[in-house]
């Protein structure tokens, strides 16, 4: 027997999820965005690499200076995107709507990559500034403390359930975690303040002229770079949830067809076929 | 709404004093603990120094314990749902089952402050600092353990993810403690209660979200 795979119910949900284009998660928007941000990483990379000049400063950072175009960026960016996770949780507590739900999820995961994109970049100038990878210094402490903080949140979104209360759960463990930072902040602080009179300065605040273009290009290159990564990471999340949606849709279908398809042959008592 | 709280403390409580794992399970792990910090260290004067830090460590692996504990009794035989039915406030509830972990807790610590009296000879001064502090600092443990533990309970991961959860959020307190404790300890208070006011702030915030939170964790979870 053919099947007929026009009527055949498990392939027509495959077709087409609402919401989601089945062509990918790329649009004309988000391809122009795209370049744009290409454009300008490179344009970051001429002026942080070659056209800024090294650190004139009294800190006698050097060539070192230039990882702070990136370092910098970077940092502000992260706790922009935990920011978002955190009116995210809010706003879905508030509203309930799904878009809310997969803003946070969304830009969490990508604030933890710049969390650790900040925490290497951190101390490989640590490693050249101070010569060592690591200090006990209050933000380095704080910002390792946001990291496992966050990766808390992401694996409470990964536990099983369903969606509205995996939702509801992740909103409230987010918050959970975001109202913890500054009572981080404050004793961090005040306990290396303890140890240290003051945290050395990481950078010489009074820049000026190429460094500080280069460090503005830089926030706006990580911000473009970072909503680009929404959007993408965004729809990805949503057709995870149409395709989990759908998942249960297409498994009964399955077994229906499967049953109608041997249940003749289960029916009929042996001895009696004619 | 505190009627039903202490409803919850006296039932988690009653429970525990039928069943008895705190004192048969949990405390020896404790100074099972404390034990091996004495291995580890292998120094008496390092052990000295270091004992508020040791102390309040042991009290948090003890209040992972404690936590699991007190919510792993509800997931059993549907008895969440009960609680759920029962009509008591959520509100009430969070704080009870707070309230219970926090008077175990406190057992605990009372029983931990003579063990490194004991085992390290370490010397405790300040008595109302030591006191206000291992307070403040137990309730906010036990408020925000008790949000991540109701989220947490029930699932088959439950028991790895609390730590990882718990751990990071109360890292604050760990260091406040720690430094009241340091402070009661070298007979500077003032600087101790800058610390305790730092974890009255723990405690408080962590209360008010669970008081408005836990509805929507016990509802759903």
């Amino acid at each position: 027997m053919t099947i007929d795979t026009a009527a055949d119910p498990v392939a027509e949900p495959r077709r087409r999820f609402p919401g989601v284009r089945s062509e990918g998660t790329g649009s004309r928007g988000s391809r122009v965005l795209g370049l744009v941000t290409l454009a300008g990483m490179a344009a970051l990379l001429l002026f942080g690499l070659v056209l800024s000049p090294q650190d004139p400063g009294p800190n006698e950072m050097g060539q070192t200076v230039r990882i702070m175009y990136m370092h910098v960026p970077v940092a502000i960016i992260a706790f922009l995107a935990f920011g978002v996770t955190a009116v995210g949780s809010i706003m879905y507590l508030w509203k309930r709507s799904e878009f809310w739900d997969l803003t946070a999820a969304a830009s969490a995961e990508i604030g933890v990559f710049l969390t650790a994109a900040t925490l290497a970049t951190g101390m490989i100038w640590g490693k050249f500034a101070w010569g060592t990878w690591w200090v006990w210094d209050a933000r380095l402490t704080t910002t390792a403390l946001l990291l496992v903080l966050f990766l808390g949140y992401l694996a409470v979104r990964r536990l099983p359930g369903p969606p509205e209360q995996r939702s509801k759960r992740a909103a409230i463990a987010g918050l959970i975690a975001f109202v913890d930072v500054p009572i981080v902040h404050y004793s961090v602080d005040w306990w290396r303040s303890l140890h240290q009179p003051a945290t050395v300065s990481r950078f010489d605040p009074q820049i000026d002229g190429l460094l500080l273009f280069s460090l503005m290009l830089g926030m706006v290159v990580f911000l473009l770079a970072y909503w680009w990564l929404m959007i993408h990471r965004f729809r990805v999340a949503l057709m995870e949830s149409r395709l989990e949606e759908r998942g249960l849709d297409v498994a009964l279908a399955a077994r229906r067809a499967e049953a109608e398809a041997t249940a003749p042959v289960a029916a009929t008592p042996a001895g009696v076929r004619p | 709404m505190l009627h039903d709280a202490l409803l919850v403390a006296g039932k988690d409580l009653r429970l525990e004093a039928r069943s008895r794992v705190t004192t048969n399970l949990v405390a020896p792990f404790a100074v099972m603990v404390l034990l091996l910090f004495a291995f580890a260290l292998d120094d008496a004067d390092v052990l000295v120094s270091a004992t508020p830090g040791l102390f309040w460590v042991t009290v948090l692996f003890a209040a992972l314990l404690a936590i699991q504990r007190a919510f792993s009794v509800e997931s059993a035989d549907g008895t969440r749902d009960a609680l759920r039915l029962s009509g008591l406030d959520p509100a009430g509830v969070f704080l009870g089952k707070a309230g219970a972990i926090v008077v175990q807790l406190l057992a605990l610590e009372l029983l931990l402050g003579c063990g490194v009296a004991l085992l390290y000879g370490a010397t405790l001064g300040g008595p109302v600092l030591l006191v206000a502090t291992a307070l403040v600092a137990t309730v906010g443990v036990a408020a925000a353990g008790s949000l991540y533990g109701v989220l947490a309970a029930g699932l088959r991961i439950g028991a790895t993810l609390l730590p990882l959860l718990l751990l990071p959020v109360v890292a604050p307190v760990l260091i406040a403690a720690t430094q009241a404790f340091i402070a009661a300890a070298q007979g500077v208070p003032g600087e101790g209660w800058r610390w305790f006011g730092l974890l009255a702030v723990f405690a408080l915030i962590y209360i008010t979200f669970g008081i408005f939170a836990f509805e929507s964790l016990l509802e759903e979870s």
